[in-house]
């Protein structure tokens, strides 16, 4: 043992981490200049970034809010390139309004402070109070009646026709059973609707009128047009989508044949036809005089278009499902509709929500396709904003607000869906 | 054969819609506005201020019409539409009348079953150069590069005029007005052509105008005008005869100044028909004897308009040329009111 020199009898202090790998310049190591391949890469990024940024940003730094017509901005630029902002100043009220009156911007503003309101118990529903969804279910009548105004007897009369169907339903499903029940009670509903609805509404408007000043579809515009449109497409084509998903795998031959046909049909048609069908054929088939809403019929046939992408992204959930589950929920003795909610729903739809956000991403940004149709849509707005000869020639500034205004909604959507997969994710943690 | 039953459909059912609309003029008058359709936006034609209020030559024609049948200039909802929609617009009875830069052709007269009730621009296909370029004349064109719509009429009438002069072109087909802008400035061609009212106003949004001249050159003949439905005779002779009336003021100097004094009488029975103090051409209309003079108040007389909207005066500075009156060597030409 005596070749044994030398033998450390107590521990070293521990010792900071050599300046070269800790801090900035260790992450920059570590990240940046790993090797002499990542070292090029990242030199010449950098390069990129630095000219990409410098140009964008001394083109957008400009002094031209206050200008007041193309040729304004250029006497205040003297030559230099840059921006011409004045076009937004003058026009960004126009961009998110159109045309509605200036007196009433309160209400398209209500209305969407009062949709946050009303998804907040659906998508953050252990965050608020569960009385909430109480007004969740008033507003689809709510929406419409502040944004087009007009006597409030009308969406009082369509939200009765649900309270009688549904009182209809109980009352026959205790004598008759629930498909009897079923099929009476939206009898019932449509009876109401069709039939008994507009004469109570006269009547009702006649004597007690209460009521806000109606605007007309030709004011809507703008970003609130999109949102208008992509709101109730978005809201709509997801119960729609469910209920196409189900009857595509139904037993039921009739009932998956038309299923099947209709979302066929609707996949293999592009929504600009369907627009266009909106626009201009039905105009003509419909007898003279009518006065079909000119949105309302586009937001029909959007959302039967976003409600058939949907219909097959939900059948890509259920498709992903174990048949243990469907077992399993037969096994516990649940009928079809118990199943389907307790059990298959919940787990397909957590399965299907990047696709289902992806489409409704999709869905809010076909709305600018209207138009084509002679709707102004944001971008159809930055069409007659360039047609003013102030402003012909301006190009870029409304295209890239357009585009700002589109990123915030869209980006909101996608970070709202990761957070929804996180906090929903179940499995393999 | 399935085709041609159901655009027999359509026709039969756009008829039955022409024929159960008829009396355009009560109907607007029991309604209390006008729809008018026009473009979605066409420098110096239509488009909204930032307070959505619409401006415009055309816009103008809408406003004298309205003025005109309901006494109220204001009084018209307007229809934006695309060069798509335009036609079922005014088929359909969406619209009462179309004022849209809409080029009067045979087939859109004859075969689409409408009625073009008069010109209220003569525009025609013409070609703009840069100055540096030393070009005084489009048949010093040989060779050149040429920016150019794809699937439209100019494309046609350009392949036609080069090969007539016996010279060569390459084309550089663009898909918009404003790419088109776009490609001249950055130099992608020599020479870009469309309607000449277009390239004036194209000109105008230059940061150097004065590097760009506009050739002599119109290569097209292409009549604009208001059109309304076939078959609704009375409501067509209300248009027509209101734009006529603004054309007419203009030849016999009747303005919006001078209007109040002339209403007032004169020496020249034209004048007094037109303002209503003689004769009973209001009544005729189904009108009633001012309209003439409130259809001339609501923006001025034709060349008012023309001043304000789109003429010599504006940064778009259109000289009158084919649009002048007849007297003046133009093609403007009133019939008389008698």
């Amino acid at each position: 043992m005596s070749d044994v020199f030398f033998v450390r009898t107590e521990m070293l202090q521990q010792q900071a981490p050599p300046s070269t790998s800790v801090g900035i310049v260790g992450w920059m190591r570590e990240n940046l200049f790993s090797g002499w391949l990542n070292s090029i890469l990242t030199v010449v990024s950098a390069l990129f970034i630095f000219f990409v940024a410098g140009g964008f940003l001394s083109w957008a730094v400009s002094p031209t809010w206050g200008a007041t017509s193309l040729t304004e901005c250029r006497e205040i630029l003297a030559g230099h390139e840059g921006a011409c902002w004045g076009v937004i100043r003058d026009r960004w009220v126009q961009l998110l309004f159109g045309f509605y009156p200036s007196e009433l911007y309160w209400r398209p503003i209500l209305t969407f402070v009062l949709l946050a309101v009303a998804l907040a118990p659906v998508l953050f529903a252990e965050k608020v109070p569960a009385k909430l969804v109480y007004f969740t279910a008033a507003f689809p009548f709510l929406m419409p009646w502040l944004l087009w105004g007009g006597s409030i007897w009308g969406p009082l009369a369509a939200a009765a026709g649900f309270v009688i169907g549904y009182f209809v339903y109980g009352a026959v499903v205790k004598a008759a059973g629930s498909l009897a029940g079923l099929i009476v009670g939206v009898a019932a509903a449509l009876i109401w609707w069709l039939f008994l609805a507009p004469v109570v509404v006269d009547l009702l408007s006649g004597t007690v009128s209460i009521g806000l000043e109606a605007v007309e579809s030709r004011k809507f515009g703008g970003m609130m047009l999109s949102i208008t449109i992509g709101i109730v497409a978005i809201a709509c084509s997801l119960p729609i989508g469910i209920v196409l998903a189900l009857g595509r795998q139904s037993d039921l031959m009739i009932l998956k044949s038309l299923c099947v046909g209709f979302i066929e049909f609707i996949r293999g048609v592009p929504l600009i036809t369907l627009l266009f069908v909106a626009s201009t054929l039905l105009n003509i088939f419909m007898p003279p005089g009518t006065n079909f809403d000119i949105i309302m019929r586009v937001i029909i046939m959007a959302t039967l278009f976003a409600s058939a992408y949907m219909a097959e992204v939900i059948r890509g959930g259920l498709a992903a499902l174990p048949k243990g589950q469907y077992e399993g929920a037969d096994s516990l003795g649940l009928n079809y509709w118990q199943a389907q909610r307790l059990i298959i729903m919940p787990q397909a739809l957590k399965i299907s929500i990047p696709g289902i956000v992806s489409t409704f991403i999709g869905l809010f940004k076909d709305t600018t396709l209207v138009s084509v149709i002679g709707l102004l849509d944001p971008l159809g707005l930055s069409n007659a904003i360039r047609a003013d000869t102030d402003w012909n020639g301006v190009v870029w500034e409304l295209y890239g607000f357009i585009a700002l205004l589109f990123f915030i909604f869209c980006f909101s959507m996608s970070r709202y869906s990761m957070y929804l997969e996180r906090k929903l994710r179940t499995d393999h943690q | 054969m399935k085709k041609s039953v159901f655009l027999g459909a359509l026709t039969v059912a756009g008829l039955a819609a022409g024929v159960a609309a008829a009396g355009t003029l009560d109907d607007v008058k029991a309604r209390g506005k006008l729809n008018c359709g026009v473009t979605t936006g066409l420098v110096g034609f239509a488009a909204p201020d930032a307070n959505g209020h619409w401006e415009g030559f055309d816009v103008g024609v809408c406003r004298a019409v309205a003025a005109a049948v309901l006494g109220d200039k204001d009084a018209v909802e307007f229809v934006p539409t695309t060069g798509k929609t335009r036609f079922t617009a005014l088929a359909s009875g969406e619209i009462d009348m179309l004022a849209r830069n809409t080029t009067w052709t045979f087939s859109r007269d004859v075969d689409l079953k409408f009625d073009f009730i008069g010109v209220n621009y003569y525009d025609g296909q013409g070609f703009m150069a840069p100055k540096a370029l030393g070009v005084s004349s489009a048949k010093e064109l040989d060779g050149a590069t040429v920016c150019i719509q794809t699937g439209t009429t100019t494309e046609l009438n350009l392949a036609d005029f080069f090969r007539s002069n016996n010279i060569s072109y390459e084309p550089v087909p663009i898909e918009t007005n404003a790419e088109g802008q776009q490609q001249f400035l950055a130099g992608a061609c020599d020479v870009y052509t469309t309607d000449a009212s277009g390239l004036a106003a194209t000109r105008a949004t230059f940061e150097n105008p004065g590097d760009y001249v506009v050739l002599p050159e119109i290569i097209s003949k292409e009549p604009l005008g208001p059109l309304v439905r076939h078959g609704d005779n009375e409501w067509g002779d209300v248009v027509r005869w209101s734009l006529n009336a603004l054309v007419a003021a203009e030849e016999l100097g009747i303005t919006s100044a001078n209007i109040a004094e002339l209403s007032a009488g004169t020496n020249n029975p034209e004048i007094n028909r037109i303002l209503g103090t003689e004769g009973t051409l209001g009544e005729m209309l189904g009108l009633d004897v001012d309209w003439a003079k409130r259809a001339i108040m609501a923006g001025g007389n034709y060349g008012e308009l023309f001043e304000k909207n789109i003429g010599e005066s504006t940064p778009i500075g259109l000289a009158r040329g084919l649009n002048a009156q007849w007297t003046e060597g133009g093609l403007l030409y009133a019939p008389p009111f008698r």
